[in-house]
C-alpha cells in the first residue's frame, strides 16, 4: 500500500486506469438505464414508481461507500502522514456529498407517492441527512484554515468521527421502528428482489462505482497539478526575494 | 514503538471509545429514536393518552370499515392490536394486510384517533406475474409484522 503513496507512481497508474473507468462507467450506466427504465417489469404493488429505486439505492450505497473510503483515506493520512491519502479523502468528499443529495431528493420523490409524505424523521432518513451534513462539514473544515495542513487534519478527524454514522445508517431499519422498509439486497437469506429487478439495480450500482473511480482520478490529478503549481510559485517568490 | 504505531493504536482506541459511547447513547434514547410504537410497545412503554404519537403495524385483514368520511381499521403486530379511526385521504398503498404508520392520539377508550396515515411498503420487489404465480401456488407470504 505504501508503494502507492508516491504521487508519480500513483499518477502513472491512475492515467492507465482512467480510460477503462470512463468506458466502464458509460457502458454500465447505459445498460443499467436501459434495463431500469425499459426492460424491467413494474413492481406488483408500487407499479412504475419502483424505477426510482434504480437511482435511489445506488446513490445511497455511493454515499456510504464514498464516506467509508474517505474515512479510510483519512485514517491513512493521520497515521502514516501520506499526503496522497489526504488528497484522495478530500477528492472523494464532494462526490459522496452529491450522491447523498441525490439519494435524499429521489427518496423524497419516491416517498410522496408510496408512503404519502416527502419526509419523515425516522432513523434511516435522519441518519442519511446527518451523512450529508458530515460531508458538508468535512468540505468546509478542510478549507477553513489559513494553513491548509491544519484544515486537512481537522477534516480527517471529522471524517473518522463521522464514520460511526455508517453502521447506524445500515442497521437503523433493523434496530428501530422506521417508516423506511428493511434492507432488500444486503441481508440474511439473500436478496428479496426479483432477479429481473436486481440486475438493473446492480448494473447501476457498478456504473456509479466506475463513475466515482473516474471522477476521483480526475480530481486527484487536478489537485496534484495544483500542488505542483503552488510549489513552483513558492520557489519563484523565494528566488525573487533572494535576487534583490 | 514507532510514532506511526503509536498513532495507529491511538486512533483505534479513540474509534472504539467513540463507538461504545454512541452505542450507549442510542440504546438510552431508544424510545425517542423509534419512529412509531407498535401496538405491543404502547403497553411496554406505558404511553400516556392525549400525547401526540405515531403507531404502526399491519392493517388487520377484514377490519377496514368506512362510515361516511371516517375509516375505521385495526392495526396489529404479532402480539397485540389497536383500533384506529381516521378522517381523510388514505395513501394509495393503504389496504388490508399492508403496513401503515398513523399519527394521532390515544383516546380514553383505548382506541387511536389518527390525524394522518402513511403507508409502509415491505422490502420485497417482484413483477406482478411473479406475485400472482406465488399467490396461486400458495407460496405467498404476507409481509411479516413491523419491526419489533
Amino acid at each position: 500500500m505504501h508503494r502507492f503513496a508516491n504521487p508519480a507512481r500513483f499518477l502513472r497508474m491512475a492515467n492507465a486506469v482512467l480510460p477503462y473507468a470512463a468506458a466502464a462507467a458509460a457502458a454500465l450506466l447505459a445498460a443499467g438505464l436501459w434495463f431500469a427504465l425499459i426492460a424491467s417489469p413494474p413492481d406488483y404493488q408500487q407499479k412504475d414508481s419502483v424505477r426510482i429505486m434504480y437511482i435511489h439505492v445506488p446513490s445511497a450505497w455511493m454515499g456510504m461507500v464514498c464516506y467509508a473510503a474517505m474515512a479510510l483515506f483519512s485514517a491513512m493520512a493521520l497515521v502514516w502522514k501520506h499526503p496522497l491519502a489526504d488528497l484522495l479523502a478530500r477528492a472523494t468528499a464532494p462526490v459522496g456529498a452529491a450522491f447523498t443529495f441525490i439519494c435524499l431528493v429521489t427518496g423524497a420523490l419516491w416517498g410522496k407517492p408510496m408512503w404519502g409524505t416527502w419526509w419523515a424523521w425516522d432513523a434511516r432518513l435522519t441518519s442519511m441527512l446527518i451523512l450529508f451534513f458530515l460531508y458538508l462539514g468535512h468540505m468546509a473544515l478542510a478549507n477553513a484554515f489559513d494553513d491548509p495542513a491544519r484544515g486537512h487534519k481537522a477534516a480527517a478527524i471529522l471524517a473518522l468521527v463521522g464514520a460511526v454514522n455508517l453502521p447506524v445508517i445500515k442497521f437503523s431499519v433493523d434496530w428501530w421502528n422506521t417508516l423506511h422498509q428493511p434492507a432488500s439486497v444486503a441481508k440474511m437469506g439473500g436478496p428479496s428482489i426479483d432477479p429481473s429487478m436486481l440486475v438493473p439495480l446492480l448494473l447501476m450500482a457498478a456504473g456509479f462505482k466506475a463513475y466515482w473511480l473516474m471522477v476521483l482520478i480526475l480530481r486527484a490529478r487536478a489537485e496534484i497539478a495544483a500542488a505542483k503549481v503552488h510549489t513552483i510559485r513558492m520557489a519563484q517568490v523565494h528566488a525573487a526575494g533572494q535576487g534583490e | 514503538m514507532t510514532r506511526k504505531r503509536q498513532r495507529l493504536y491511538f486512533l483505534l482506541l479513540g474509534m472504539s471509545a467513540l463507538g461504545i459511547a454512541v452505542t450507549l447513547v442510542l440504546m438510552a434514547l431508544k424510545q425517542d429514536v423509534i419512529y412509531f410504537y407498535s401496538p405491543s410497545q404502547l403497553t411496554e412503554f406505558k404511553v400516556p393518552a392525549n400525547k401526540r404519537i405515531r403507531i404502526g403495524g399491519l392493517v388487520e385483514v377484514g377490519s377496514v370499515a368506512k362510515e361516511g368520511a371516517i375509516t375505521r381499521f385495526r392495526v396489529v403486530d404479532k402480539q397485540s392490536g389497536i383500533d384506529v379511526a381516521f378522517t381523510g385521504l388514505l395513501p394509495d398503498l393503504f389496504r388490508e394486510g399492508q403496513g401503515v404508520v398513523a399519527e394521532g392520539k390515544l383516546g380514553a377508550d383505548g382506541g387511536f384517533a389518527a390525524a394522518e396515515v402513511l403507508a409502509k411498503h415491505d422490502e420485497n420487489y417482484k413483477p406482478k406475474e411473479v406475485a400472482d404465480a406465488l399467490k396461486k401456488s400458495g407460496e405467498w407470504q404476507r409481509e411479516e409484522g413491523p419491526a419489533r
